[in-house]
């Protein structure tokens, strides 16, 4: 990459007037495929090299994600050859600027996403389906204004194959029936949270899309009448139905009869009304299915498990939030031979021996979730590690149970782990010195592990190079050295945890610094952080995008001046009780991505200041504020603020500086527990 | 003076007399007697069982009427022995000419002269019949003239037909003139010499239609085939296994007949036995008691009675028996409503869209409960009362999807003005199955459209400019796919979104649009 880099800079000292004449477009497309992943931001640079680089990468782009939707119509005359349209980053997208989309018969445009974007209605659908005949994804979730009429001129749109219309509230059976006619070419169709759609809909959709491979009906009306027809689509292979009230067991047992060959997918979690013996009966009509999440759903009882023995595929289990009932889990062990992903964070009646026999039939198991089994101990623990030694994610949060010892196991045993979650455990430094084997690991949470040390970190620096991920939240027990180690040895890292870590300092953001790749970073509750540090990471980190800055005192608008200038990704930040005042805020809005804001208790923040900075920062969508600024702005600045599509938070917490030490706070949220 | 009465009935009787036996039967449906073939079961079903509590008692003054205040119970058993021989012969009769009929196509003279003879019998078994009915009556221990009851009796045995056949043709009531008549009378005695004495005259009259051939006598084997037919099976019947039911077919005249209970008395014609009953008080206390009041129990024939079921009197359609795939209708209600829907003019039409029309006036009053007020609407133009409704129209047609009412769709239409140009074979698709050129298509088509949702959709009118459009005014109707796909690319320009834009009257914008439309073609 480094190579194709230096030819292109060859070639822009070129005399030569026109210097990629030469060169196919589809070779350097290649070329210029290669540089993007490598670093995002290189292609601005290569555009802004000359004319041609410009026109060449006009001409290679397929994503565009503009900030303002004003300027579409000049983005899309820039980028021709755009396929994907990613409004995400507009909160407001009038019908105009969806009017204003070139309108061509051959436009290459085919996935729209306007899921984050509000303020446009069925003229500006009906101006896209206009401008885009040809568009196959389409994607208006979060609509909750969009009503039937839009729902009809998307269906002009006849080549969709994508479309989602989550929490579209107001479309009924009346706009579904346009779509069920209109695209008939559907695969991939999300009606989550229609509440306004009835079988009626759901009926003439499953007799006139029977090309749909997905379909999510969460929490839609859905009920037996139309449960039929769609479990006959001859080609569904993912159904959702979480929260579908209407599901119940005898909508399940009406389906007896038939059977889908192609569903391989099943969701009912929150699924309230079914119980095991209507899983027992829909059982027998997948007899293909891969994944099946009864989250939520129903007690596990031994009879249910059994009868799961008649799908001699599954590969996913999620029985999240379960009630075990006994000899339930000991079920799953001797029927679901197959199963490589179980899930049972939350559930109650997970005991050791159950557990244990279980896995100790499951020795194909990938992945494992036991988040919240608080009765396991040790013993559970050891049988994991014995029988399912090929684990790449094992998540067991607050199994407080466990001892440091039995932990240590995990990392001897289980080489192949690529994500692992001991949060809030006995996690020691020798437990992590264990982890040394996993070198595949990416994603690591120890947080409020109050035992591990710098010592500890120092192993997972020098044998964890794929880290990507670090969650050291409340990890008292570390300082700087540690940081520093893992900072070296994890040139990967996107995201790292240090809240209330209060022993690091602005060393440990320098080094950090060198991580190029960070885009997250959470130093909230570190008060000997400072701007100096700050302007480090903004400087080395340039795709840096969530940054909580909570609590660290000591930073203030030097901090901010250098984010501005250096960290144009931002999209997220946290400055509450910090020092920054109203020079630091502007300048902070002038990051023009920026679209989530929290401002709360800062002494240097006046109400004048504030509005400037909202006004300036067009795209924001939720600002976070304290209360006693409601009254001391004016109203019709805010209104306006809001009508650019941003909301407000009004915040109502007691100023409280003072950060309690990480064994206080970890004893009193066990007090919380077990009250 | 009481053959004047039985004159006056008469005429009535030679209008009737063209109709088949089958007319007989149809006033009472009810109440055929279980075992005996239609042919014979009217007349002496619906005189027994009209009042049967009664016949016990008058039969026994019946061996001599004109010693009428004793009545002798062995009299009247011999009397009703010599009716049962009288009948079975009869019956014999016909039996062994339907065999023969089968069998050869034998001389027609031999047949009419046969059937001659049958129906004098079957003429005195009647009068036979009505002389013991007439005796059964309480009133006739005090035989006098005066008494209001003989003349309600003069009244029956004068038209002693006429209770059983289609009364709607008879003049409203002639009772009026008749009771001079009887009041002059002397007494019983003379009104049942009276009517012995017409008794020729009748038979005349009856048997006069009768040689006059084929068709008189056409009612009679057809009858006869038909219950043969259902005893051989031949019918398909959709519910009952063929020959499980005896098929009735009642003529036209019959069917539309307003009437079908009528009073024996003074003629006058009911919708409902019931109605019919509570007039029946009116005539006497003789009709008030408990029993008379009381419904005809249908069980006291039910254990044996075949399944009766009808034939549409229309040669061709598949309620007819002869049809090949003959499907019966059920009841006699079920045989009006067919007939009248599918074989006769639509005469009342909606008075609210002065579009639909009906030939049956229940179907008027329910279409003009919600005419107007449909509010789920098609791509093409249908409008219906309920969304299921809707959506399985939508479900059964390709291309046609439901579509919303103008005030949703407003916005969107407002940047709609410019067109894509699309291959006219679109239309056919997306049109479906009516022309878009002119309504006569879709009125033939059985449903219910939109030529009222103008009104609906838009308060405002605009008949005055429009007038002329009517047919073409369909908002809606553009909502759908492409609406202008038929029109040239282009055709729709600026200058006619501008006109939309200054119009002062703007009407829905899906209404100019089939405005600009028309002006289009018309160019």
């Amino acid at each position: 990459m480094a190579a194709a880099h230096r030819q292109h800079k060859r070639r822009r000292l070129s005399p030569s007037p026109a210097p990629f004449d030469s060169l196919a477009d589809e070779l350097l497309f290649l070329v210029l495929d290669r540089v993007a992943a490598a670093d995002p931001r290189a292609l601005k640079s290569f555009a802004l090299a000359s004319r041609a680089c410009h026109a060449a990468e006009s001409r290679h782009r397929r994503i565009l994600r503009p900030l303002r939707a004003d300027l579409l119509p000049a983005a899309l005359t820039r980028y021709p050859s755009v396929s994907r349209l990613d409004l995400s980053l507009c909160a407001r997208v009038p019908d105009a600027a969806l009017a204003a989309v070139p309108s061509s018969g051959s436009s290459p445009l085919r996935a729209v996403n306007l899921s984050r974007s509000s303020g446009f209605g069925a003229a500006g659908v009906a101006a896209l389906a206009r401008a885009c005949p040809g568009l196959a994804d389409l994607d208006l979730s979060n609509g909750v204004h969009l009503g039937d009429a839009a729902a009809a001129e998307v269906a002009r749109m006849r080549k969709l194959q994508r479309l989602s219309l989550s929490r579209c509230k107001q479309v009924t059976d009346m706009g579904l029936g346009c779509v069920a006619v209109g695209c008939t070419d559907l695969r991939d169709l999300s009606l989550k949270w229609c509440i306004g759609i009835t079988d009626l809909g759901l009926n003439l959709l499953a007799l006139k899309c029977n090309k749909l491979t997905t379909l999510d009906l969460s929490y839609t009306m859905i009920t037996k009448e139309s449960l039929l027809s769609i479990i006959k689509l001859p080609n569904l292979q993912v159904l959702i139905l979480v929260g579908c009230i209407g599901i119940d067991d005898d909508a399940l047992a009406s389906l007896e009869k038939e059977y889908s060959k192609s569903l391989q997918v099943l969701d009912m979690s929150h699924c309230q009304n079914v119980t095991d013996v209507g899983v027992s009966s829909i059982v027998k009509s997948i007899p293909n299915l891969l994944e099946l999440n009864l989250s939520y759903c129903c007690p596990v009882t031994p009879s249910m498990v059994r009868s799961l023995h008649k799908i001699s595929k599954l590969q996913t289990l999620k029985l999240e939030g379960c009630k075990f009932m006994a000899d339930g889990l000991k079920a799953i062990g001797s029927s679901c031979v197959s199963i490589r992903e179980l899930s049972l964070s939350k559930s109650a009646g997970v005991t050791d021996t159950e557990l244990s026999f279980a896995v100790s039939k499951l020795k194909n198991l990938l992945k494992l979730d036991i988040t919240c089994c608080r009765n396991i101990t040790d013993v559970s623990v050891v049988s994991i590690t014995r029988s399912c030694t090929s684990l790449i994610s094992l998540r067991m949060e607050s199994c407080s149970h466990v001892s440091s010892g039995a932990l240590q196991l995990i990392g001897k045993h289980c080489s192949q782990l690529e994500e692992l979650d001991l949060t809030d455990s006995d996690l020691d430094d020798e437990g992590l010195k264990a982890l040394t084997g996993c070198t595949n690991l990416s994603s690591l949470k120890i947080g409020i592990c109050l035992s591990i040390s710098d010592e500890g970190l120092t192993h997972i620096g020098k044998s964890c190079p794929k880290l990507r991920d670090i969650d050291l939240y409340r990890c008292g027990g570390i300082s700087d050295d540690g940081v520093i180690q893992i900072a070296k040895g994890c040139p990967m890292l996107e995201s790292i945890n240090l809240s209330y870590c209060t022993e690091v300092t602005d060393r440990s953001l320098m080094s950090l610094s060198k991580c190029t790749n960070l885009n997250t970073l959470e130093v909230r509750g570190c008060p000997r952080v400072s701007s100096a540090g700050l302007s480090e990471i903004a400087m080395g980190c340039r795709l840096l995008s969530k940054l909580d800055i909570k609590k660290c005192f000591e930073i203030n608008d030097v901090g901010m001046l250098y984010l501005s200038q250096f960290s144009h990704g931002l999209r997220q930040i946290n400055l509450s009780y910090c020092s920054v005042t109203d020079i630091g805020l502007l300048s902070l809005s002038s990051i023009c991505g920026l679209q989530n804001m929290t401002i709360v208790h800062l002494a240097g923040i006046t109400p004048n200041g504030l509005i400037a900075a909202l006004m300036v920062c067009g795209g924001l969508t939720k600002v976070k504020l304290h209360e006693a600024f409601k009254s001391m702005m004016p109203p019709h600045m805010l209104k306006n603020v809001e009508t650019r599509g941003c909301r407000f938070q009004w915040i109502n917490k007691p100023f409280k500086v003072e950060v309690e030490p990480c064994d206080v706070w970890k004893q009193q949220s066990q007090d919380v527990l077990v009250r | 003076m009481a053959s004047g009465t039985a004159t006056n009935a008469d005429p009535d009787q030679q209008t009737v007399r063209s109709n088949s036996v089958e007319q007989f039967y149809f006033p009472r449906p009810g109440q055929s007697l279980p075992g005996i073939p239609p042919f014979f079961g009217p007349p002496s079903s619906s005189l027994y069982l009209a009042n049967d509590n009664e016949a016990k008692v008058g039969n026994q003054l019946e061996p001599n009427p004109s010693q009428s205040t004793d009545w002798d119970p062995q009299a009247i058993v011999s009397n009703l022995t010599f009716l049962e021989q009288k009948i079975k012969q009869v019956k014999d009769v016909v039996q062994s000419m339907s065999n023969r009929e089968n069998q050869v196509a034998s001389g027609s003279c031999e047949v009419a002269a046969k059937q001659q003879l049958i129906t004098a019998d079957l003429t005195s078994i009647i009068i036979q019949l009505i002389t013991t009915a007439g005796s059964l009556l309480p009133s006739m221990k005090n035989p006098l003239s005066s008494n209001p009851a003989v003349r309600q009796l003069s009244n029956t045995l004068g038209s002693p037909m006429g209770f059983g056949m289609n009364a709607n043709q008879r003049p409203s009531v002639d009772s009026k003139t008749d009771i001079p008549d009887i009041g002059k009378a002397s007494g019983y005695e003379e009104l049942i010499n009276s009517l012995n004495t017409t008794q020729d005259e009748r038979d005349e009259l009856i048997k006069g239609p009768n040689p006059c051939g084929g068709e008189g006598s056409e009612p009679t084997p057809m009858e006869d085939h038909d219950v043969k037919e259902s005893d051989d099976g031949d019918h398909e019947g959709e519910n009952l296994p063929p020959g499980s039911y005896v098929v009735l077919q009642l003529e036209k005249e019959e069917i539309l007949a307003p009437h079908t209970h009528f009073c024996l008395i003074c003629g006058k014609g009911f919708k409902r036995d019931a109605n019919l009953r509570m007039h029946m008080r009116g005539h006497g206390d003789e009709y008030k008691t408990a029993a008379a009041l009381a419904k005809p129990t249908r069980d006291s024939g039910s254990d044996h009675a075949p399944v009766t079921r009808y034939s549409c009197p229309f040669v061709g359609c598949k309620r007819n028996k002869e049809h090949k795939k003959f499907q019966p209708l059920k009841t006699i209600l079920c045989v009006k409503n067919h007939y009248k829907r599918s074989h006769c003019d639509k005469s009342y039409t909606c008075s609210r869209c002065n579009t639909k029309k009906f030939s049956v006036i229940a179907d008027l009053k329910t279409h003009e409960k919600h005419c107007g007020r449909d509010k789920w609407l098609c791509s093409c133009g249908t409008t219906f009362s309920r969304k299921d409704k809707l959506f399985g129209h939508v479900a059964l047609f390709q291309g046609h999807t439901p579509a919303l009412p103008m005030d949703d769709v407003k916005v969107s239409e407002a940047s709609e003005q410019q067109q894509g140009s699309e291959p006219m074979n679109e239309i056919s698709r997306s049109m479906g199955c009516f022309p878009c050129s002119s309504s006569d298509g879709i009125s033939n088509l059985d449903m219910k459209m939109a030529d009222d949702v103008r009104g609906y959709y838009s308060p405002m009118s605009f008949d005055p400019c429009f007038g002329a459009l009517d047919d073409f005014t369909r908002p809606g109707f553009d909502i759908s796919e492409d609406p202008f796909s038929f029109l040239p690319s282009g055709c729709t320009s600026n200058n006619e979104t501008s006109r939309v834009n200054k119009g002062s009257n703007v009407p829905p914008l899906g209404l100019w649009k089939w405005t600009e439309t028309l002006s289009d073609f018309s160019h």
